[in-house]
């Protein structure tokens, strides 16, 4: 087939474009992984029986806070990755922000510690499980974002994947506090965010096969 | 033709105006052609069947482009991506440092001297499922209308419209695969 042949084959009865649509993808995924990962943390974990008293603790807010931070600044770098020429811009700054806070946050607070309690701020309870359950309780973010991003155009494949996985685990991080009773600082400083890093692995492992076009 | 002019006539495509969304895809095929000319100059028999990619990228993502975008960014970012992927496919990662550099004008130069391509896209689109392949052929290449193919077919008019979006998705995807 000739090129002039193919234009006319695309431009027949082409139908108008409705440029919501990138956006309601984007939501029916939020809300769907989100619902995913509710149902894997009660099926699998349940409640933090004492949430209703820990959320008068200030702390409690500054985890919430984190992980919807970086949830938040990462998604709005997916959306920048996931059409064609758009550049990053001031975005690239804002992710690590909360990270750096947190990170500062935990340094604070193991400085003022007793050296006796310095250990237990740091692995907390539960430490050699978090991370994997983060990863776990993210998992039907990741498949929404890659769903989503799926039906879009990035150019990047293995960043844009590496964000997805980003993206997930933070939210799978915020999901997740809804059982897990860790505050200290130093605790979400490493566990937190390694269990952040698996999916990120894990997408910019797979954004290359998974995303193209 | 300035990026102005070439962005209306792709606005006006995506509202549904078919007649300007051809006059886009024509002068947009001989930016890409002269363009190309340049960057595969030791691969001049890739030109043509990378043009007819590209094209058939940007109308399957058309719904990416961004009003408020600067035209060429959108484009340039979509060809670039195309091109890096031929020469990754071919194992011509030594020519990828040339498709890489951002100096050379995309909308500057047109050529309208339409070569063959190598496959024949007519071919490939027979060898979709009938699902795909009939709402392209009545509504793609015979221009009925969705609702008549919808009739004639058996199909509802979303499965219709939905045939065509998949069917030239699964087009991109059988070109890639052809190495």
């Amino acid at each position: 087939m000739k090129t002039d042949e193919f234009v006319a084959l695309l431009a027949s009865r082409v139908q108008a474009v409705d440029p919501r649509t990138a956006g309601r993808r984007h939501l029916f995924a939020l809300v769907a992984g989100g619902v995913g990962a509710v149902v894997i943390l009660v099926a699998a974990l349940g409640f933090n029986p004492q949430l209703a008293h820990e959320t008068t603790v200030p702390m409690f807010w500054v985890r919430e806070a984190f992980c919807l931070a970086l949830a938040a600044f990462t998604i709005a770098v997916i959306t920048r990755l996931a059409r064609p020429g758009v550049p990053i811009g001031w975005l690239r700054a804002a992710v690590p922000v909360p990270l750096i806070v947190m990170w500062l946050l935990a340094a604070v607070a193991l400085f003022e510690a007793p050296a006796a309690g310095r250990v237990s701020l740091l692995l907390g309870g539960s430490a050699m499980v978090c991370p994997f359950r983060i990863a776990v309780i993210g998992s039907p973010f990741f498949v929404g974002l890659v769903w989503v991003l799926r039906g879009l155009a990035p150019t990047r494949l293995r960043l844009t994947g590496a964000a997805a996985g980003f993206a997930a685990g933070a939210l799978g991080a915020l999901v997740y506090t809804l059982h897990c009773p860790e505050l200290a600082a130093p605790f979400l400083a490493v566990w937190y965010v390694l269990g952040i890093c698996i999916p990120t692995a894990v997408g910019a492992w797979l954004g290359p096969r998974l995303l193209r076009w | 033709m300035t990026e102005e002019e070439l962005r209306g006539l792709l606005i006006g495509g995506l509202s549904g105006d078919a007649a300007t969304y051809r006059l886009f895809l024509d002068r947009l095929a001989a930016y890409l052609r002269a363009y190309l000319r340049r960057r595969l100059a030791q691969m001049p028999q890739d030109v043509e069947d990378l043009v007819q990619e590209i094209l058939l990228a940007v109308h399957n993502q058309r719904h990416t482009y961004d009003a408020t975008q600067p035209l060429t960014a959108w484009i340039h970012a979509i060809a670039r991506y195309k091109l890096v992927d031929l020469l990754r496919r071919r194992s011509r990662a030594d020519l990828l440092h040339d498709a890489l550099d951002e100096d050379d004008e995309l909308l500057g130069v047109t050529d309208s001297d339409a070569a063959e391509a190598r496959y024949d896209i007519a071919r490939l689109l027979e060898q979709l499922p009938d699902r795909q392949r009939l709402p392209i052929l009545h509504v793609k290449l015979q221009g009925e209308s969705v609702s008549e193919t919808a009739r004639r077919i058996g199909m509802s008019e979303s499965a219709v419209k939905v045939g065509i979006h998949r069917g030239l998705k699964a087009l991109a995807a059988t070109i890639r695969s052809l190495g």
